[in-house]
């Protein structure tokens, strides 16, 4: 096992507060996530791992616990470092693949780059070579709405890769494709995983996708009900 | 640096794929740089050429005016340029007491020394015609001074000017213009110098020999030749009699209006303060007229103020238009961020900061007026150059106008982009992911 790279203790997480309708969503929530795993976060919807997914990602706070990300504490951090986090340290993969539209794949793969300040040679190199990684090289020039949902998706996952994150972190990134072009993108998670040695977190609503993973954690109502190995 | 030029790529990728909504959007600050520019060539182009042609009847010149005596100080203003818009305020004739006297600028003279180079007088007779055998040519009978002549630019072709005595004794000579020839003496100049000519004034019959042929210098503009030609459908041209042969013909003795020739060295406007209080002096006890002294310089700054003043005003009204151009341009950014909220929290999940949000958005509206300015420039310049050129003056659009104009269109983006690139730098970046 290597180092912590994901560190939750207790998080929760309320809405409405001070309210007479003031909800928690999450119930003191703790896990880790070692570097270089594969791990499944698995609940059905209304179970919070929306919610936890975006605390992981740096877009929400957490109302209480600790959260630690490859030995940065996210609590004390100020909303700037946050979006610094976000741009080097996460690379998010959607279900609904937010691309920037009318910018091409290239361009796309570019943009957290260009908001790390990377160079322009340099990135448009780096930008290549993902694409080529994700076997997009020959539609780097064409824009989002040319692309099938599939090749969108491996877009996306080339773009989460382009700082180099210490997390790649993929919300249902099958939800909205058929099981065929889902297998494709699973795989590349897969290699991704296994070549790369990337840390992955794969939020998903499906057991199946989730056996393949190394770890599976279930989550619901807000609480971590299980955590078992998985197949992977 | 690639930051920036990357915005402006983006905001000029966006307006292309709203191609339509972009020009609508533009078109206020079109319309508003267009008619500030247009309105300022206009006016400086108009001020220029009055400057310019006020300039070439000698910026040097004061001018002497005999005015009514105001009755309250109010009216002083209303009679500054020689006119009463004073209402029903008695208009009285000047009598021959009245008049400034050959006795009075000869005193001037004394007074002033060199200052004062010559004076420059008219006394208008009235329009007449020439008959020479079967032909007939108009002139309008003027006398003058020998000032009059140095002031005008005004050469002797043929001839002489008139001697000493012709002035002194009043005698029956003429000057005639080189361009009545046309009509008369078989255009030949040599044959009217000394010919004698009879002039119907008023049904009264004038001989006059003629001392000399005289040239008018090249009127650029050519106005007031060119506006005698088409009223009249045939050049009437100047007859130049002495000064003190007109007085007798009119049978007056003074001057009601006359320009003094001054020293270039001179102030213009000095002297005429100082002329002014000499004539107050000598109409101190004059209850009803007084005599005012104004330079042209003093006259033409006058003129430039007032076109200024006005220029300006009628550009603030164009800056109307600019300010709800600004208005238009806030509303489409406000659309714009509205339809990208998903854009924008993807940006932020990419770790976009809430600064280059807020750039980006803001570069997108200078760009917007950006180039709606330079559109607004070209067509204002070209309405500019247009419209002056009906008036009749020559329009050079000014650097100047043009650069406050495209930093007026930049401030505007900027200041209506503000609001809107805030608004979107502000997003919550999950409500902006979920946003529909």
């Amino acid at each position: 096992m290597g180092r912590t790279i994901i560190d939750l203790k207790d998080i929760y997480k309320r809405f409405y507060i001070g309210t007479p309708n003031e909800l928690e969503v999450l119930h003191g929530i703790s896990f880790n996530v070692n570097e270089g795993e594969f791990v499944a976060v698995v609940g059905q919807s209304g179970s919070g791992k929306s919610t936890l997914m975006n605390i992981i990602g740096a877009l929400d706070r957490p109302t209480e616990g600790a959260y630690m990300l490859d030995g940065v504490d996210m609590i004390a951090a100020k909303d700037n470092e946050l979006s610094k986090i976000r741009n080097r340290k996460i690379g998010f993969v959607f279900q609904t693949y937010n691309l920037i539209s009318k910018t091409n794949a290239l361009k796309n793969v570019e943009m957290p780059m260009l908001y790390a300040g990377v160079p322009g040679r340099r990135r448009i190199e780096r930008a290549k070579e993902l694409l080529k990684m994700v076997d997009m090289q020959d539609r780097m020039k064409h824009l989002p709405e040319e692309l099938s949902g599939g090749q969108k998706q491996r877009v996306a996952i080339a773009r989460a890769m382009a700082n180099d994150p210490a997390i790649i972190l993929a919300d249902e990134p099958t939800g909205a494709l058929d099981s065929a072009t889902g297998r494709m993108v699973m795989d590349l998670f897969h290699k991704l995983h296994d070549e790369e040695g990337k840390t992955i977190v794969l939020i998903t609503h499906s057991p199946e996708l989730a056996e393949e993973t190394e770890r599976i954690i279930t989550i619901r109502d807000g609480n971590v009900i299980g955590e078992r190995r998985g197949n992977g | 640096m690639t930051m920036l030029y990357e915005n402006i790529r983006l905001a000029l990728f966006s307006l292309r794929a709203n191609k339509m909504r972009a020009l609508l959007t533009m078109l206020g600050i079109i319309i508003g740089i267009a008619s500030v520019i247009a309105i300022m060539t206009v006016g400086d182009s108009v001020t220029a050429t009055v400057t310019e042609s006020m300039s070439a009847l000698g910026a040097n010149n004061i001018t002497l005016s005999l005015q009514q005596r105001p009755e309250d100080e109010e009216e002083d203003t209303a009679s500054l340029w020689g006119m009463n818009f004073g209402d029903d305020e008695e208009e009285k004739e000047p009598t021959d007491k009245d008049y400034i006297t050959t006795d009075m600028l000869k005193s001037l003279k004394d007074a002033f020394g060199d200052a004062i180079e010559t004076y420059s007088v008219t006394e208008s007779v009235g329009a007449g015609e020439i008959q020479d055998n079967e032909r007939t040519a108009s002139v309008s009978v003027m006398g003058t001074s020998l000032g009059y002549f140095w002031a005008n630019d005004l050469e002797i072709l043929q001839g002489n000017y008139f001697s000493e005595r012709d002035l002194t004794d009043g005698a029956y000579v003429a000057l005639l213009s080189e361009d009545a020839l046309d009509d008369l003496f078989d255009g030949s100049a040599e044959a009217a110098v000394g010919s004698r000519i009879t002039t119907a004034i008023d049904d009264k019959y004038y001989n006059f020999i003629i001392e000399g042929v005289y040239s008018e210098p090249e009127d650029e503009t050519g106005g007031a030749a060119m506006m005698a030609y088409y009223m009249g459908g045939m050049d009437t041209t100047d007859l130049y009699i002495p000064l003190k042969t007109a007085q007798a013909i009119n049978h007056t003795s003074g001057y009601r209006s006359l320009t003094v020739v001054v020293d270039p060295e001179q102030n213009p406007d000095e002297l005429a303060a100082q002329i002014e209080d000499f004539f107050d002096n000598l109409y101190r006890n004059n209850r009803d007229f007084e005599v005012q002294a104004m330079s042209l310089s003093s006259m033409v700054s006058i003129m430039e103020s007032i076109m200024n003043t006005l220029t300006t005003a009628i550009a603030l009204i164009g800056g109307i238009a600019l300010i709800v151009g600004g208005i238009g341009v806030m509303n489409i950014m406000l659309v714009s961020i509205t339809e990208r909220t998903r854009e924008i929290g993807t940006r932020k999940a990419l770790g976009a900061p809430n600064s280059s949000i807020r750039i980006q958005f803001i570069i997108e509206s200078i760009v917007i007026c950006i180039i709606g300015g330079a559109i607004g420039i070209v067509i204002g310049c070209l309405g500019g150059i247009a419209a002056a050129d009906y008036v009749g003056a020559s329009a050079t659009p000014s650097l100047r106008s043009i650069l406050i104009s495209l930093g007026f269109s930049m401030a505007i983006g900027v200041f209506f982009g503000y609001h809107p690139a805030n608004k979107a730098a502000k997003l919550n970046p999950i409500d902006a992911l979920r946003y529909e």
